[in-house]
């Protein structure tokens, strides 16, 4: 038959029970805005996080001195002194596809200029470190090559550095004291944020590694080196001819393990992005189990509707319907309500999405993905659940549905 | 019009089989009806009446014998089968109305509509069942939901729905159970109104008095029927309606 008068039916049905039909769409309409919200939730940090790394600079290969194993040993990254300077100049040398090489070392310090001081970090760089980071100054100019040869007393400071300590002023040409060394600032970073761990990337004081290593932090080794190749494509090769190089030059025999560490950016972004994956699947799993619960719900009010109106249904089949007729009716009853509250869930779970990126500042992103499959599964979940009552209405014996009391 | 038997009954059985017990609730009834009869088929409980009712009805089948509907047989159909028959050959009125709550009496009316072969538009619909309604005298309360109208209006109602196929034949069950006895009346005058129609109907009741609005009586005990006869003081609805009207009045 007939499907469009069963339509008709199952939805004068509906109508007659207005507020039970909106109290059990809502169980969808919560499950389904939880999935997406929270899925949007996710995917926003996944994003944020996939900027971060981004952030870090193009075919970047990061070697660390220490080695997550060494001699048995297990040191954190950049925990055994290592990498050498020279260590450096042979990569920039003999590694055909670097591009630029940035030698660093770091050191926690307290920084002071007038009556003002501030507790930051100190990074040591080679003149190429803003072209590796990608990070262009806002004002001012970087040190230079020349700088770092003869360790000069210049650096380049963050924007929260620059507020800590000069306020309103303008910091460039100023003196910084590090240490007690006075350094003249010549150039201010552009703003970066936070970063993928939640440190503040402006809170930083960018130096010459020379003089840092001499006059701030001490010390004759790296605590790493930021390497940046040409081409994607050449990543993998550059790096075994990095982790050869190192090997030959720190005397390391065939089958004991490296004194260093290479990371590429690739593998950071790959772990980062696996944790936020996880996040987001474990936010979509919660939010699921609510649109599982929504779905029982319907299978309930079904049951209920079923029992309540079996005199109903007796009188439908005295009248004529099949059993496929009653079981059209209720089964359409069923994903109506869950596929209406599937679509007002969705736009709930966008407006619940934007409210949280503008309160909360949190990054959210809806993507058309889960909007696709909270609606499909919703419907799914109507049919699913909706069609044991249904079948259950349809086996009526019409002589004990209609004498039913 | 052929106006032979719109029902044919020939040695009709029912057995039901409840745990290790047999019950033989129809024991071998054969039955005759014409076109244009109006028939009460009456019998105290347990005479195997309603039983029989569900049969002639194509609710259920009987277990031996042949049921010939408006000449074919139907006593084999399957489930769907016997809900197109009974879609396109019968109409039912029941004891409690079974109107569709919350629904007016024009979606009521329209229903059997709605699983016929037909494909009508809403107008048409609308249109079929408002001329219905106003037949059994409801012209005007075609939106009024089931609560908005009295017992006898709801059971108008009913005999609406029951007529709006044209069927061979109308089966009421106890249709005056639930009423008081002056709107039971006016439901026995719309019956035979429908009945000078020439529409054939098959009415169960205990009440002898209501039965005595028929032209035939049948009388069931134990299964089988024991008495079939034609009535012969038979009750004029119209009439009665104005002796009611008239004692009502007097002091």
């Amino acid at each position: 038959m007939r499907v469009g008068p069963t339509f008709n039916v199952a939805f004068r049905a509906l109508r007659r029970n207005k507020m039970r039909s909106v109290l059990t769409a809502l169980g969808i309409i919560i499950g389904v805005a939880a999935v997406i919200a929270m899925v949007g939730i996710g995917n926003g940090a996944k994003a944020q996080v996939e900027a971060q790394i981004a952030s870090l600079g193009q075919n970047v290969i990061l070697i660390f001195s220490g080695s997550t194993t060494s001699s048995g040993i297990r040191t954190g990254w950049g925990g055994a002194g290592t990498l050498k300077i020279e260590d450096a100049a042979a990569i920039r040398r003999e590694v055909p596809d670097v591009t630029a090489v940035s030698e660093e070392v770091t050191s926690n310090t307290q920084v002071a200029a007038g009556n003002q001081n501030w507790f930051t970090r100190i990074y040591g760089e080679s003149a190429d470190y803003f072209d590796i980071r990608q990070w262009p100054l806002a004002d001012g100019a970087p040190f230079t090559p020349q700088d770092v040869r003869s360790a000069n007393k210049v650096c380049v400071i963050g924007r929260t550095t620059a507020t800590e300590i000069y306020g309103n002023d303008n910091p460039i040409g100023q003196v910084l004291r590090v240490k007690h060394v006075p350094f003249t600032v010549s150039g201010v970073l552009t703003t970066k944020g936070l970063s993928a761990h939640g440190v503040d990337q402006d809170d930083i004081v960018v130096m010459p590694y020379t003089s840092a290593m001499k006059r701030v932090a001490g010390g004759t080794t790296l605590r790493n080196i930021n390497v940046q190749v040409a081409d994607a494509k050449q990543m993998s090769a550059a790096q075994q001819q990095i982790i050869e190089l190192l090997r030959q030059r720190h005397n390391i025999q065939a089958g004991r393990d490296d004194d260093f560490t290479v990371r590429n950016q690739q593998e950071i972004a790959d772990a980062a992005t696996a944790t936020t994956d996880v996040m987001t699947g474990l936010l979509g799993a919660i939010a699921g189990v609510s649109l599982v619960v929504g779905g029982i719900g319907i299978m309930n009010i079904m049951l209920v509707s079923v029992t309540e109106r079996t005199r109903e249904i007796g009188t439908r089949m005295a009248v004529g319907a099949h059993g496929r007729d009653i079981l059209t009716q209720f089964l359409i009853e069923a994903i109506s309500l869950s596929s209406v509250g599937g679509i007002i869930g969705i736009v709930v779970g966008i407006a619940a999405a934007k409210t949280i990126a503008v309160t909360r500042h949190w990054p959210t992103r809806i993507s058309l993905t889960s909007i696709i499959a909270a609606f499909s599964v919703s419907a799914l979940i109507g049919i699913f659940f909706g069609f044991y009552p249904a079948r259950k209405a349809a086996r009526l014996d019409p002589i004990e549905a209609l004498r039913y009391e | 019009m052929n106006n032979g038997a719109v029902v044919k009954l020939v040695d009709v059985h029912k057995t039901y089989r409840t745990g290790e017990m047999e019950v033989h609730a129809v024991r071998g009834v054969s039955l005759e009806i014409r076109r244009g009869e109006f028939v009460a088929l009456m019998g105290a409980s347990g005479s195997g009446k309603s039983t029989l009712m569900n049969i002639l009805g194509c609710l259920d089948r009987p277990t031996t014998g042949q049921y010939i509907l408006d000449a074919a047989d139907v006593s084999r159909l399957d489930r769907d089968q016997l809900a197109g028959i009974r879609n396109r050959k019968l109409g039912f009125v029941f004891q409690s109305f079974n109107l569709l709550p919350r629904t007016s009496a024009r979606e009521n009316v329209e229903l059997p509509l709605l699983y016929g072969a037909h494909r009508l538009t809403n107008a048409q619909l609308r249109e079929k069942a408002d001329q219905v309604l106003a037949s059994v005298g409801l012209g005007g309360r075609e939106d009024h939901h089931p609560s908005q109208l009295s017992g006898g209006e709801q059971q108008r109602v009913a005999i609406a729905r029951a007529l709006i196929n044209d069927p061979e034949l109308v089966l009421a069950d106890e249709p005056t159970g639930n009423l008081d006895s002056r709107t039971s009346v006016e439901i026995m005058e719309i019956f035979q109104q429908l009945n000078e129609r020439r529409i054939t109907i098959l009415m169960v009741t205990h009440e002898q008095e209501i039965a005595s609005y028929a032209r035939r009586n049948v009388l069931m005990r134990d299964g089988i029927v024991r008495q079939d006869f034609a009535v012969t003081q038979r009750l004029e609805a119209a009439m009665e309606l104005e002796r009611l009207a008239r004692s009502t009045t007097e002091p």
